[in-house]
């Protein structure tokens, strides 16, 4: 050891007490067994006894609240198994074992197996609660994996017995203690879960000797229990036996019968919840009616004052004349608008108006009427003096005043203008200023 | 009505009677809940006076089904 190359020298007390870090830093969890001797309980309450077997010896001692709590008690010459810590007892300079638990050698093996898995598959999350599901208040059907003819059915069919019973109980039966119960109890776990049709499992047996209840501490039991989809109930041995099926499963009956409890609902305690029920529905429905009564008495109490009801309507009429006055107002007003206007319009289209303007009118027609006549008259007669003139100088009588004579040929009374168109003996009239004279043709010529 | 489960009366009873407490129905569809519930109350009082209890065993056959069984327990003791 070359922890001190400077040669430093340490008293009995440093050493030993580097010792005891060594050592309680190295030693704090251990498992040992080995056979009892020099056992003694001084008056203290610990216990003192040295475990040996054929090479060696290893000091004890347990103190009294560990001491306490053992559920038997050791004898010398019994094998033990025990877990603890060591440290050193400096004043003696003895080495020893600070013992927390202890239990006989053979179910310690047993006991040894169990503390290791219950480790293991804590370690894996298995026993963690939020990993545990509900448990059906009021389950249809129960399924039940124990064995057929145990104590554990027996007491399930007793608490069904006196309980209400409107469930079903479907027992898968297994064996539960022996060579390959525990394959056969999680067998029929998974069964269940693959049948379905119940709504939660109990898995269990009676009470028995721990060897008796080891097949629920197997591995292969709890992980089909904590595989398990449909809730799973244990209930192995009687309330102080623990199992691994215990930490692993949904819910820890403490007993089969207390398991059936849980899940078989006492006929009296549904009756209560019914009567319950009932009255909490009779009490809310008084209530209402009693509200209803409250709002029909106020509404009658206003029917039993009809001034007061009276008021309101008054109110109310008085109101809507308000308004209706106050509409009849507006209209009014925008009617007298309106009727002034027409009123002014009608006035302008009267008949005696229109009469008048006619009138007017006529007379006014009448007068351009007469002047135009007159100018038509006035252009008339000038026109007609203009033309009298002409026709004067056109007259023929102008010409027979100048000796000109007019022939005509008889019968026809045609004016001649070519000689050469008269035959001897034709009649001709002839016309002179004043009278005329009938000739006959005696010779024409050109 | 007739058909129904208890379990599922009870809860409808509860259901009705949280309503009806509830204070928010009318008059008239208070009255309807309340007749539902004595409905309800009464049935499930009925179910709980008829004791149906059946046991019975599941036994797995050799092609892996299972089949249901009468179990009847014969008292070792």
């Amino acid at each position: 050891m070359d922890l001190f190359p400077d040669k430093r020298i340490l008293t009995v007390s440093q050493l030993t007490s580097l010792v005891r870090g060594v050592i309680e830093e190295n030693f704090e969890h251990v498992w040992v067994e080995g056979e009892v001797s020099n056992l003694s309980m001084p008056g203290s309450g610990h216990l003192y006894f040295t475990l040996r077997d054929a090479g060696a010896q290893l000091r004890c001692v347990m103190f009294r609240a560990a001491a306490r709590a053992l559920r038997f008690r050791p004898k010398d010459g019994v094998g033990l198994i025990v877990r603890g810590r060591l440290t050193v007892f400096e004043p003696r300079g003895d080495y020893q074992l600070i013992v927390e638990y202890l239990e006989p050698q053979g179910i310690g093996a047993l006991q040894l197996a169990f503390s290791q898995l219950k480790e293991r598959l804590a370690g894996e999350g298995m026993f963690d609660e939020s990993r545990k599901k509900p448990i059906p208040r009021l389950p249809r059907r129960i399924g039940v994996v124990t064995s057929a003819t145990g104590a554990a059915i027996h007491d399930i069919l007793n608490v069904l017995e006196r309980r209400f019973a409107n469930v079903e109980v479907l027992l898968r039966p297994v064996r539960v203690q022996g060579e390959g119960a525990a394959a056969e109890i999680a067998g029929a776990v998974r069964d269940f879960n693959r049948y379905r049709d119940i709504d939660v499992m109990i898995v269990g047996r009676g009470g028995g000797s721990m060897e008796d209840l080891w097949a629920f501490n197997e591995e292969v039991v709890a992980r089909a229990i904590h595989a398990s989809r449909i809730p799973v109930i244990s209930a192995v041995g009687h309330e102080v036996d623990f199992t691994i099926a215990d930490f692993v499963a949904d819910l820890r009956a403490p007993t089969p019968s207390a398991a059936a409890e849980l899940v078989i609902k006492s006929k009296e305690e549904l009756e209560a919840g019914v009567a319950a029920l009932s009255h909490r529905l009779g009490q809310a429905m008084r209530h209402r009616l009693a509200g209803a009564r409250g709002e029909l008495e106020s509404l009658s109490r206003s029917l039993k004052d009809p001034s007061m009801l009276l008021g309101h309507l008054v109110q109310r009429v008085d109101h809507s004349y308000e308004r209706l006055c106050a509409a009849a107002a507006a209209g009014m007003r925008s009617r007298a608008e309106r009727l002034d206007y027409l009123r002014n319009h009608l006035r302008l289209v009267t008949p005696a108006v229109q009469l008048e303007r006619a009138r007017e009118r006529l007379i006014s027609l009448a007068a351009r009427g007469e002047n135009a006549i007159q100018r038509i008259v006035d252009r008339n007669r000038e026109s007609a003096a203009v033309n009298a003139g002409r026709l004067h100088s056109l007259s023929p009588l102008l010409t027979l005043s100048r000796g000109y004579a007019i022939a005509c040929r008889l019968p026809e009374r045609t004016a001649v203008r070519d000689g050469g168109s008269l035959s001897p003996g034709d009649r001709l009239d002839l016309t002179f200023q004043r009278g005329g004279a009938l000739c006959v043709v005696e010779e024409s010529h050109d | 009505m007739a058909v129904e489960k208890f379990e599922t009366a009870l809860k409808k009873l509860e259901e009705v009677v949280r309503k009806l407490e509830g204070g928010e129905l009318s008059l008239d569809e208070s009255l309807k809940a309340f007749e539902e519930g004595v409905k309800l109350a009464g049935f499930c009082s009925g179910k709980l006076n008829e004791a149906e209890k059946r046991v019975e065993l599941l036994l797995k056959q050799k092609d892996g089904t299972f089949t249901r069984e009468k179990f009847r327990l014969e008292d070792e003791r």
